[in-house]
């Protein structure tokens, strides 16, 4: 009896075992094509910033304030705080001791020179997909970045997070390394799109839900962003931001300028447009917005249906309606017209708005507390701007006017609480 | 009701509900950079008395406004807010902001009434208009100007801060949430100021009212060099 619970013990380890070790993220490597590849040439440098550019590298690897590329910048996530590592070509604070095979290692499978986990918070998951020529320009262009000797802050996770096993335990789960995989039925430019979208763009790292873990789910289709408290919309549903029915001129025009004759960026797409997109050519922007246009409208009718339900009716929602067709009228009718229609794209209409009429309401009741400009770029450089109304609005008042906005022209959407609003009053702006 | 009854009823409704419609947004944008910056009226034109929170913006040199807006962006000065609202904004922009307000004569605020001691106001007079020399503290109108209305280009008017105000930007630079350009002149300043001599000078300050002519000096108007090194308000080069 004995002898038959042991062997049926061993045999289930030994199962567990295989599917461990068959499942494990292997490391993944891939030669450079040649030496001359990370060679600190012009043209290598050039495509090495304009990729760093793609992938917004600086936005996280800075300060606020502080030198490009000397990391120490904090990033809240629902673990603890990370600290976000200088990557200039100091040899002892940053990556200058590193060489091209190391920084491949990092981009592709998620590891330190030492052999230390990355934390996912890099978004090495995307990353993954970059090439290694890519990888070889990215790095001479990081190597010839004027060095900063700025030491690295720990992070300061809570356990079991700040434990390699938790993380080794999170890779089997979630990680599979690999470079992109054209699609040899799709066109040239949609596998373009698609490689800057899913690989250095890392757009699901906001529009995609993420589990307890961390972990990024499947597509594009919105998610709330740990802790900064804005909700990036789905980029497949047509109730959210989905851009199906969108022409691939405007959809070009809102990523190289922040504004568009459909929308107007804000909160923390202001900073994708401003730091990365506007930099990025016509080309790949129109190969990014085929990729996005494509996209599978799979979860397009669920939220809204559910929406529809959820839009409460009676005389207590009438009388809030009431209340917030009034504060409209005092502030929020000048610029926004009392039919809703706005002046794009400085004032974005409000009618029909997928940002307004959405099911998750946190963007527009931030945007009503803290105001807010499209970003300044190229093309569109003196924005126009909408005030915060935080300190002039109580939660009740805020609640009624997005209430009365999101229930006016036509718009459908439920009602949104005081609670609700006092919730994101308080949340972070930086 | 027979169909064209209907319809007719409904074309008399949607028609007295036009005008309505087409009122109160302009039909064009206007293509003013007081357009532009209603983010920025909304707080500090409309409360143009002694609101501590948003301070006069009108009216000061535009160096000095242009150098708070980068300090916002860069973390030097500490409001969620304004940093939230000028982040992603061009340096030439900001600039023309700052120029913009700088050209704004606005209605002064009052003078607020004081009840602290005359031998605090004899304090806060001496410090303004001579300095502390055993403190190591010069004059403040050695640099923000003879009438406390600044100096081109960059040298803050303190004539019309509320004292709240003032007192919380001394306690800012004490806790060193808010710095300028190195070398941080007011935060060594500040460094040396006890809170005593701080409430001094914020209710001598605060207990004048702007002058008749609120524009800040000319730049040649105050000695060169200045008695302390200040990064924002860099001495002209040779």
């Amino acid at each position: 009896m004995k002898k038959t619970f042991f062997i049926f013990f061993a045999a289930l380890a030994a199962i567990v075992l295989v599917v461990v070790v068959s499942a494990w993220p292997r490391e993944q490597f891939v030669a450079s094509a040649s030496k001359a590849a990370t060679a600190p040439t012009p043209d290598n440098i050039a495509r090495g910033a304009y990729l760093a550019v793609a992938g917004n590298c600086m936005g996280c690897h800075t300060a606020r304030g502080g030198p490009a590329y000397a990391g120490g910048r904090a990033m809240a996530t629902p673990f603890g705080a990370l600290y976000v590592p200088n990557i200039t070509p100091d040899r002892a604070t940053g990556i200058g001791a590193w060489s091209a095979d190391d920084f491949w290692r990092a981009l592709h499978n998620g590891k330190s020179r030492d052999g230390r986990l990355l934390y996912p918070a890099f978004p090495y998951t995307n990353y993954t997909a970059v090439t290694r020529a890519d990888a070889d320009a990215l790095y001479a262009f990081l190597h010839n970045l004027p060095a900063v000797q700025q030491a690295n802050t720990p992070h300061a996770l809570r356990f079991p997070y700040n434990q390699q096993a938790a993380l080794a335990a999170w890779r089997l789960l979630y990680f599979k390394p690999g470079v992109f995989a054209p699609d040899r039925a799709a066109s040239l430019a949609w596998n373009r799109g698609a490689y800057l979208v899913e690989g250095l763009g890392h757009c699901s790292a906001c529009h995609s839900s993420r589990n307890a873990a961390g972990a990024v789910a499947a597509g594009l289709g919105g998610g709330l962003i740990p802790t900064s408290g804005w909700y990036a919309p789905s980029l497949e549903s047509d109730a959210e931001a989905g851009l199906g029915s969108w022409a691939v001129p405007h959809i070009v025009q809102l990523l190289k300028t922040g504004v568009s004759p459909r929308s107007t960026v804000s909160g923390p797409m202001a900073e994708v447009v401003a730091r990365s997109l506007q930099h990025m050519s016509e080309a790949d922007l129109a190969a990014m917005a085929t990729y996005l246009k494509s996209l599978p409208a799979s979860r397009a009718e669920a939220p809204e249906s559910e929406n529809k339900k959820a839009k409460a009716t009676g005389p207590q929602v009438d009388q809030i309606i009431v209340h917030g067709k009034k504060l409209y009228a005092t502030h929020c009718v000048d610029c926004h017209g009392a039919d809703g229609r706005g002046l794009a794209p400085a004032y974005p209409a409000l009618a029909g708005n997928r940002a307004v009429t959405m099911q998750q309401s946190i963007n527009a009741v931030r945007i009503v507390l803290n105001g807010g400009f499209a970003p300044g770029t190229a093309g569109n450089p003196r924005p126009y701007g909408m005030p915060p109304y935080s300190h002039l609005m109580n939660d009740a008042e805020v609640a009624a006017v997005v209430t009365y906005v999101r229930a006016s022209w036509g718009n459908g959407a439920a009602p949104v609480n005081a609670s609700e609003v006092n919730r994101y009053r308080s949340t972070p702006l930086d | 009701m027979p169909f064209s009854a209907c319809l007719a009823a409904l074309v008399l409704i949607f028609a007295s509900a036009l005008p309505a419609f087409a009122a109160d947004r302009p039909a064009v944008l206007p293509d003013t950079m007081a357009q532009r910056v209603i983010a920025c009226t909304a707080c500090h034109a409309k409360v143009q008395g002694n609101d501590a929170f948003f301070p006069r913006i009108s009216g000061k040199p535009a160096g000095y406004l242009y150098n708070q807006l980068i300090n916002f962006r860069d973390g030097r000065r500490q409001s969620p807010v304004m940093t939230y609202m000028v982040e992603h904004l061009p340096d030439a922009y900001l600039r023309e902001i700052a120029e913009h307000f700088s050209n704004q004569h606005l209605e002064p605020p009052p003078a607020q009434p004081t009840s602290v001691s005359q031998a605090v106001l004899e304090r806060g007079k001496l410090l303004v208009l001579q300095g502390d020399k055993a403190i190591k503290v010069p004059a403040c109108i050695a640099c923000h100007g003879e009438r406390l209305t600044g100096v081109a280009p960059a040298i803050p008017g303190l004539a019309g801060l509320p004292r709240d105000y003032v007192n919380a930007q001394f306690g800012a630079w004490k806790n060193k949430t808010r710095r300028a350009h190195a070398p941080d002149c007011m935060a060594d300043i500040a460094s040396r100021l006890s809170l005593d001599d701080v409430a001094a000078i914020s209710h001598w300050i605060g207990a004048r009212a702007l002058p008749a002519d609120p524009a800040p000096a000319a730049a040649a108007a105050i000695t060169r060099p200045l008695p302390l090194a200040c990064g924002s308000a860099a001495e002209p080069s040779r």
